[in-house]
């Protein structure tokens, strides 16, 4: 379970304050499948990275999974992104010079796990996105849908609480975007919470919940 | 599939293991990828690991060749010479040991044995049949041969008894007997040496070269018949040789050696001696500080050359870890610590070295083959291990050195603004 009370970010520039977030309330149950809507300068992205345990907010509580993570340092966070998060970017960030293989058991490395270990782990991850056939390919011999779903096996690898998608269709053409959101939603039936940030409402409305940011404010949570 | 294998189970030294193992695989493929950029990074040290490794080997080979040379002559050898100062000598003054001394030392010195004097003999060339040869021309006695632990090939030696009757007997060098167009075993020949004839009994062993210098051009005669030989030399500059049998009292042996002589010279107290006692040990220790001290320069030269090798070192992964922020940021968004990017590049920095210390290393040892080839006597490069782990280790230490800076700047890169970087 995912839960922020009263987070806040203020990022200073010259300064001056510029308020990103204030006073978010949120709670995601386990096994959600939330879209995080709102155009650009909202703070969806400030929220994404606070959700990601990428940044830490100004004030406020975060609890992840029972684990207050608000006021942990950037190794601690390191830590829980490693544990407990799994990215997907819409860049899709894969190494270049890696195979798929290596690249989904890249986050396995920095929790010590043996490389057989990890390689098998890997394995069963691309098979689970359908990719069980493309493990020895380096990102330049994928189309950007077998990218994403390199990157979102990546993300699964490391049987995190919360898949955070970032624009996960952003680049890729409408009929391929359609296969990444039935991956989602293939994933969310099978126990994944996940959580998509997006500007598109037509990525969103594949969301049971979906929850509005403007002005660095919730103005919106619905469900359907 | 079992969900508890992904729990962090493994030892703390297991773990570091497998991140060391991850990084090494990171780094070798990162430098495969700019096979050029990384060539040209390790320039700097390639270079200096090769000049270190040529230079020490050349000066390693010569100095263990010339340590091979006197093996024969321990410490227990000693030789006793007659010394000019400098003033003296330009006041035309030269100092001379007598024949007598042998005999004082014979007489009056205990625990010494293959007492030998040398003289060298009046006239230096030696003809047959229209050939002729030079060298080192010596008038020595039969002990001679367990002195210089040095054996005739074919024939025999000078013997005790050619020295009593001052027999006109010679022992040839292998290089006279070349010069002289003797054949192979040459023994009953006769070679002329000024005026005279000489019988030939013996041609000793081949010694080889010496700093380019041929230790085969020799000549050996009985000691009496070289002070007896033609009427020019008044005053011959006689040396002894001998060796002490019980190797802790060489320095007592010395001194009494020096009082010896000193009285027999009738030298007042405050007169400096007009001789010297050293032994074979004084020129090698000589040759070694000599070889010492190149070295070290040397050493020190390249230890220069490696610092600018390890800045290039440093300059190009500043560069690199720039172009890989992202790479950095998306490690860090998937969790990796700090500490992990810092091993990441402290490590490749570190590869890079010492691939370029090895590729030195083999490029110098070729370089010390390639000149002692081309250069006629040298002898044969020599490279000690401790060069090779010193060399390994040195540009290890350079690539840690020089890879904390942007190891450090890569560890401490925020995730978001790695990630962001464009």
């Amino acid at each position: 379970m995912i839960e922020l009370r009263g987070i806040s970010k203020v990022y200073r520039l010259g300064g001056i304050d510029y308020p990103a977030l204030t006073d978010i309330d949120l709670t995601i149950e386990r096994n959600e499948f939330l879209a995080l809507i709102g155009a650009s300068g909202s703070g969806k992205s400030t929220m994404m990275n606070i959700l990601g345990c990428l940044d830490t907010p100004t004030s406020g509580r975060y609890r992840l999974d029972n684990e207050e993570v608000a006021g942990l340092d950037e190794e601690q966070l390191a830590s829980v992104r490693n544990r407990k998060i799994g990215f997907v970017f819409q860049n899709f960030y894969l190494m270049p010079r890696m195979t798929a293989l290596d690249n989904v058991a890249q986050p396995l490395i920095y929790r010590g796990i043996a490389p057989a270990i990890r390689r098998e782990h890997a394995r069963a991850a691309l098979a689970r996105v359908g990719l069980a056939d493309r493990t020895g390919h380096r990102p330049n011999e994928m189309s950007g849908g077998q990218r994403q779903r390199v990157a979102v096996a990546r993300a699964l690898v490391g049987q995190p609480e919360l898949l955070l998608a970032d624009e996960p269709t952003g680049n890729l053409d409408s009929r391929t975007a359609r296969e990444i959101i039935e991956l989602f939603k293939q994933l969310h039936a099978e126990g994944q919470t996940v959580v998509i940030v997006t500007h598109d409402p037509g990525v969103a409305a594949n969301c049971p919940r979906q929850v509005r940011l403007h002005d660095g404010r919730i103005v919106e949570d619905v469900r359907q | 599939m079992n969900a508890n294998t992904l729990v962090e189970d493994a030892g703390a030294s297991r773990r570091l293991i497998y991140a060391i193992q991850e990084c090494l695989r990171s780094a070798l493929s990162a430098i495969r990828a700019h096979r050029l950029r990384s060539f040209l990074t390790m320039l700097g040290v390639i270079i200096g690991v090769a000049s270190v490794i040529c230079v020490i080997a050349l000066v390693q080979g010569m100095s263990s060749s010339i340590s091979q040379q006197f093996q024969g002559l321990g410490a227990t050898t000693l030789t006793v010479r007659a010394f000019t100062p400098q003033e003296d000598r330009l006041r035309g003054q030269i100092n001379r040991l007598r024949d007598t001394d042998v005999e004082e030392l014979r007489y009056r010195i205990d625990g010494i044995s293959n007492l030998t004097p040398m003289v060298p003999a009046p006239v230096a060339t030696a003809s047959y049949q229209g050939n002729s040869a030079g060298g080192q021309f010596i008038g020595t006695t039969a002990s001679l041969m367990d002195v210089q632990q040095l054996f005739p090939k074919s024939g025999r030696f000078i013997t005790q008894s050619d020295d009593a009757s001052r027999r006109r007997v010679v022992v040839l060098g292998e290089q006279v007997r070349k010069d002289l167009e003797l054949p192979e075993r040459p023994e009953g020949e006769f070679v002329q040496i000024g005026t005279e004839w000489f019988k030939v009994v013996g041609v000793m062993e081949s010694r080889g070269e010496l700093l380019g210098m041929n230790q085969d051009a020799f000549l050996i005669m009985p000691f009496q018949t070289a002070l007896a030989f033609g009427t020019a030399v008044a005053r011959p500059d006689i040396s002894i040789t001998f060796t002490v049998d019980d190797p802790d009292m060489v320095e007592n042996v010395k001194q009494q050696v020096i009082s010896v002589i000193r009285r027999a010279h009738g030298l007042e107290a405050d007169d400096p001696d007009d001789f010297r006692v050293d032994s074979a040990d004084t020129f090698i220790n000589t040759f070694n500080t000599i070889t010492g001290t190149i070295t070290a320069v040397v050493a020190g030269i390249v230890g220069i050359s490696l610092l600018v090798g390890g800045i290039g070192i440093m300059n190009i992964m500043l560069v690199s870890v720039t172009e890989r922020t992202r790479e950095i940021g998306i490690a860090k968004a998937l969790g990796a610590p700090r500490r992990f990017i810092m091993l990441q590049f402290l490590i490749e920095a570190m590869v890079l070295a010492v691939i370029g210390g090895l590729i030195g290393m083999i490029l110098g040892f070729g370089l010390a083959y390639a000149i002692s080839g081309a250069i006629p006597n040298m002898p044969p490069p020599a490279v000690p291990w401790w060069a090779v782990t010193g060399a390994c280790l040195f540009s290890m230490l350079i690539g840690m050195v020089f890879g904390i800076l942007p190891a450090s700047k890569a560890a401490n890169l925020a995730p978001i603004d790695a990630l962001r970087y464009e």
